[in-house]
Formats: structure tokens, sequence, C-alpha cells
């Protein structure tokens, strides 16, 4: 089925495209747009993407496949991302992880059987001063305690979203 | 010498302290109004003098970069703030976007105007999501009170500041990559020449300021640049001003504070950090981002000839180094980004390694062989010794495959992989050693410390 972007998000689009000088300007945060919105960039999107903004859709692929952030398949409905460069390993992010894959019973890289959240690791994401810390869709949280951990991940299986 | 300031902190922990209302109290965009009133060569020669050194992590000199740039006769300029902050050790950029995103826009307008751009792009990692919305929030305040639109402070010259994401690629921090990415490509770092300032973003000339830069420009105009460089006790090689200093990993206190230049390892280690964790000694000091060469505690600077400037510090702990851009390069590492990542005694340094390379490898854009095949190469060797099957002659491939990065790819990523390997190896050779003969064990190596 051919993508289209919801009325709200083709507003957005709109604006985007005054912002830069050439249309392929806006290639990343399009392709956001449409993930935000379809869960993952299928190759519906990239129809869509290379379509509007006159662009070939081997290059909006090739753009897909560089950016870690960019899904290329089906992920759960919340993202769980535990960093775990350094800084944040010298205050126990490896314990972090650990303890996310037992309590969401899946390992680093899988989502849970009901479809929910999807666990990863990232690197570093830039708060090595409140380590170790975990992104939990759009939000940050820091200096990370095992109650804590338990806590967030509750709230996020229990949650109706 | 510890010297505390708070030009770009002062509403840190104020309540809407990243508000215009909040910012104008204290003086907010009178620096601005004052940069617009002046020549565009004036403003050049003013940054100059501040004697501000990038704080992206190459440290080059602001002002002077700013004076690469030439009215082009059909082409338009732009301004992009790197804003990226991937570099793993570093968390200070994202402080003030959260926390003073005015000081940026301020920044931004006097840069543009400086530069002769008439648009700025900030670019920021995807993830920062508070970041985002605090500058967006800022920019429309800002437009709002027509400070940036046609006529900023009743002066005819436009200037407009957008936003602008990337997608997870630590590459993109690369400058050249960042245009790639502004652009809408895969963020895959350009040859040089030509450099930003004759062909940058879309073609055009192009300055590319971090975000830390760009935040201390207000500062700059408002007390002066001989003024501010004169805060630094490295004025004298000019590396001046104030700026923020990470202190992350095995400290008891961790965190950022704007301190002016010339504080010492020791000093950010032991008084603004409270001490190592667990009242340990210092193992080792990754003193700017991760690409940085990791120094030992126990290193003695050896700098005999009196013209050398690190000579006032012959024969003392690399500790006891002021930190700054050509002391640290004096003494084999670098300034970087001017956040310390401490490891204690009892932290596995091959395993510290491991970590890193899996880092590299992970963030390689692929484009030079050397750096895409030799991260592998790395990361496979590292992990050979921990498990215990390595051989002396894997020691030497570590040596050979680094030194063979170096130099030898597009943009520094190459070197940024290289030289902590180097590091690493060459200071904590015995370390290795013991795991060849097997005399240790992956299985008790720790990065944590109880
Ligand atoms: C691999 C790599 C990653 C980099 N990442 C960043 C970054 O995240 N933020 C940044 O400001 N500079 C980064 N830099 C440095 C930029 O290329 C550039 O030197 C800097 O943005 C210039 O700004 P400045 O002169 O104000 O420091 C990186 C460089 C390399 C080689
Ligand atoms: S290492 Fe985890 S945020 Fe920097």
């Amino acid at each position: 089925m051919a993508f289209a972007l919801s009325e709200e998000r083709d507003r957005e689009l709109r604006q985007l495209l005054e912002r830069y000088p050439t249309k392929a300007a806006a290639c990343i945060p399009l392709l956001h747009l449409c993930q935000d919105q379809a869960g993952y960039i299928g190759d519906e999107v990239i129809e869509f993407v290379a379509h509007r903004l006159d662009l070939p859709p081997a290059h909006v692929k090739g753009v897909v496949t560089f950016y870690s952030l960019f899904n290329q398949h089906p992920v759960g409905k919340h993202q769980v991302w535990v960093c775990r460069t350094l800084p944040c390993a010298l205050r126990g992010a490896e314990d972090v992880i650990k303890q996310c894959e037992k309590k969401l019973g899946i390992h680093i890289g899988e989502t849970t059987a009901n479809g929910k959240v999807t666990l990863r690791t990232a690197e570093c994401l830039a708060s090595c001063g409140t380590a170790p810390m975990m992104q939990v869709d759009k939000e940050y949280f820091e200096n990370l305690t095992h109650d804590r951990v338990d806590e967030i991940l509750s709230r996020l299986m229990e949650s109706k979203r | 010498m510890i010297r505390r300031t708070d030009f770009l902190t002062k509403n840190y922990g104020v309540p809407n302290g990243w508000s215009l209302s909040v910012y104008e109290k204290t003086g907010g965009y009178e620096a601005a109004k004052k940069a617009l009133a002046m020549t565009r060569e004036a403003v050049v020669d003013e940054a100059k003098k501040a004697n501000l050194r990038g704080r992206g992590g190459a440290g080059f000199p602001m002002g002077v970069k700013w004076s690469f740039m030439r009215p082009h006769p059909t082409k338009p300029a732009y301004l992009v703030i790197n804003a990226d902050e991937g570099e793993p050790g570093t968390h200070k950029d994202r402080t003030l976007m959260e926390l003073n995103p005015h000081s940026v826009v301020e920044g931004c307008i006097i840069g543009c105007y400086g530069i002769g751009a008439h648009v700025a792009y900030i670019y920021v990692r995807d993830e920062l999501h508070l970041s985002k919305a605090r500058l967006w929030g800022a920019i429309d305040e800002a437009r709002a009170k027509g400070y940036l639109g046609k006529t900023p402070f009743g002066k005819d010259y436009p200037v407009e500041i957008y936003v602008h994401t990337g997608a997870g690629a630590y590459i993109c921090g690369e400058e050249t990559a960042l245009l790639n990415s502004l652009e809408g490509k895969r963020g895959e770092p350009r040859l040089k020449p030509p450099f930003p300032a004759q062909a940058g973003a879309f073609g055009c000339p192009t300055t590319v300021n971090n975000l830390e830069t760009i935040a201390a420009v207000p500062t700059i105009f408002t007390i002066g640049g001989e003024e501010f460089s004169k805060y630094s006790s490295l004025h004298y090689l000019n590396d001046g001003g104030v700026r923020l200093f990470g202190i992350n990993g095995h400290v008891k206190k961790p965190g950022v504070h704007e301190l002016a230049v010339g504080v010492t390892i020791r000093e950010l280690v032991e008084d603004i950090g409270g001490g190592v964790l667990g009242g340990r000694r210092i193992l080792g000091v990754i003193p700017g981002g991760s690409s940085t060469p990791i120094l030992r505690a126990d290193e003695k600077v050896n700098a005999p000839d009196e013209k050398s400037p690190l000579h006032p510090w012959h024969g003392k702990s690399v500790l006891d180094v002021p930190l700054g851009v050509d002391t640290m390069r004096g003494i084999g590492t670098m300034l970087g980004t001017c956040c310390v990542t401490v490891l204690a005694e009892g932290t596995c340094p091959v395993l510290a390694m491991h970590n890193l390379m899996q880092f590299y490898r992970h963030e390689s854009c692929g484009q030079c062989t050397p750096c895409r095949e030799g991260g592998a190469w790395l990361l496979g060797t590292v992990e050979k010794i921990l498990d215990g099957h390595g051989t002396m002659a894997d020691l030497n491939t570590l040596t050979d495959v680094a030194n063979n990065i170096m130099g030898n790819t597009i943009c520094a990523f190459g070197e940024g992989t290289a030289m902590p390997a180097l590091g690493f190896i060459g200071k904590f050779r015995k370390d290795f050693v013991a795991y060849i003969n097997g005399e240790r064990k992956r299985s008790d190596a720790r990065l944590t410390i109880s």
C-alpha cells in the first residue's frame, strides 16, 4: 500500500522544505517524520520520500541504511536503549544491560513477545557525567540504580500504549 | 589553578533558566546588539583576541577560522553549529542546549554577522530531544522579539536559525560528514581541500563551529576579547578564556563545571570531582574524549628543553599539567573536548580498550579501507587476547594495524581509533602480556570498582 503522511506531518514537511536551499536536505528530517508515523522505514516509505524530494530511491535507501536510528524492519512500540560505552561501563552499564535482559526476558536486539519493547544498546549518548543511563523512546533516564531501572521497565510493560 | 566562573552557567539550576526573560535579566542579547553595531572586520578582530580554541576537539582558534570567510560573488555563506556531541566521554554541549540555549542563539547572531552569513543551521544529534526542544524554544522567543528575522535589533541584516537533526552516527560529528548529512546524504567525510570556508554546506562558503564555541561568543563581546582570554592561565600560549570541563568515570562527583582554562587534571579529579571512588588511586585518565590517548597516573613530564611549552612542568606528574590544547599535545595526548574520564586502580585497561574498539568498529563509516578493516582487526585481536588465545605476535599485530591506519584515511576518525589503541597497548603492555601468558582471565576483568 502506498505510504502517505498524516495531515499534520505533511504540514511539518512543508515547513521543513522552506528551511533549506535544496529539497534533498529535508531527507533525514522527513525520514524521521515517516518513521514516527509508521514505526519503521519500509520500501513504500522510501518510494514516498524519493518521490516527494525528487531523489532516486537508491539515494534514500543509502541514507536509511547509513544511520543507526532508522529501523529497516518493524520494532516494538517502545524503544529502550542502554548506553554501553566506556564511561557508562565504568559505572555499571553492564549490570543495567543484564537487568533489562532479565526483566524483559529478551536479549539485546530483540523485541518482547507482546511487541511492546525493543531492547538495544547505544553508543555514548552524551550523558557520561550522569552514568549509567538509558533512553526510553524520547526520554533520558540518568544516574540509574537497580530500583530505578526496575521501576522504569515495570511502568513501560504495564503502560496502555 | 582552579578559578570558577559562571558566564555560561549562571542560570543552570535557576527555574526556567533557559527562558528569554531569565536570560535578559542578566544582560542577555546586549552583546549581539553591541556586535551588530560594529563593522564585520571589527567583530572578527575581537573574536581573534579572545584566543578561543575550538571546543569541538581540534582546538583551532575560532577567530582565525572566521577570518577565512570571504564574500562570494554569487553564493551565500552559512554558519553551521556542530552539536553532534558523540565523542565518548563528552557531555558538556548538551548542558548548554538544555540550560542556556539563548547563549547559542545570541552566539549564532553574532557569528552569522561576523562571517557574512544569514542562515545558521544547528546540527543536533537526534537522541537529544530535550536539547532540540529548548533550542527551538529559544529561537521562537528570539524571533518573537525581533532579534531574529529581517532586522535583528533594527539592523538591516537578516538572520535565521534552524535546528537540523541527525539520525545516529558518530561520524557526523566530523565537520565534512556533518555537511553531507545536512545536505541529506550519507554522513561520509569529504576530502579536504576544499575546506568548508571555500566549499561547505550546499557548496557554499561555510564556517563550522562547535556548540560550546558559539555559546561563548556573547561572553567575548560582553567583556571584550582580550579580557576573556586573560581569564586563562594559558593566555600566553594563545589558549584563552573559560570553558566547560566535564568529569566522568570513577570519581565521586561526576559533572560539568565552568572554569578558567588552566586547571590541572589532578585538581579536576580531586577538588572538582571529589576524588576517586572508594578512595582508590588513579590508574589512568583519558583527557578529552575516547579518541585522546590515555595518560597513566605515574607518567612524568619530560621537557628538559627550556623553549618547550612544557618545560615549567619538567619532571612533574602529567596530572599536574594544566589542561590546554598545546600542553596536552606536548605530553603526547590531546585536550580534545576537555571532558576527563577517570579509571581507578583495579580497572582492566585491556577490557577498557576492548570497549572502545567496539565503539570504533561500530562507527566507522566504511569509506576508507584502513579504518574499516583496521578497526575490525583491532577489535578482533584484543578480543582474542582477552579470551586467552593471544600470542606475542598478536600484540605486534595490534601496533602494526594501528600504525597503518594513522595518516591513511580521509578524516581524523582513523587517528581517533589508532591513537587510543596505541596508547593502551604502549602504556599497559604488561596487562596485555598477562592475558597472553595466562596469568589473567577475562572472567576476572572488571571495568567497575566496588
Ligand atoms: C570522528 C570525529 C568526530 C567529531 N565529533 C565532533 C562532535 O561531536 N562535536 C564537535 O563539535 N566536533 C566534533 N569533531 C570536530 C569537528 O570536525 C570540527 O573540528 C569542529 O566541529 C569544529 O568546531 P570548533 O572549531 O569550534 O571546535 C569531530 C571530529 C572527528 C574527526
Ligand atoms: S558513555 Fe554513556 S553516555 Fe557517554
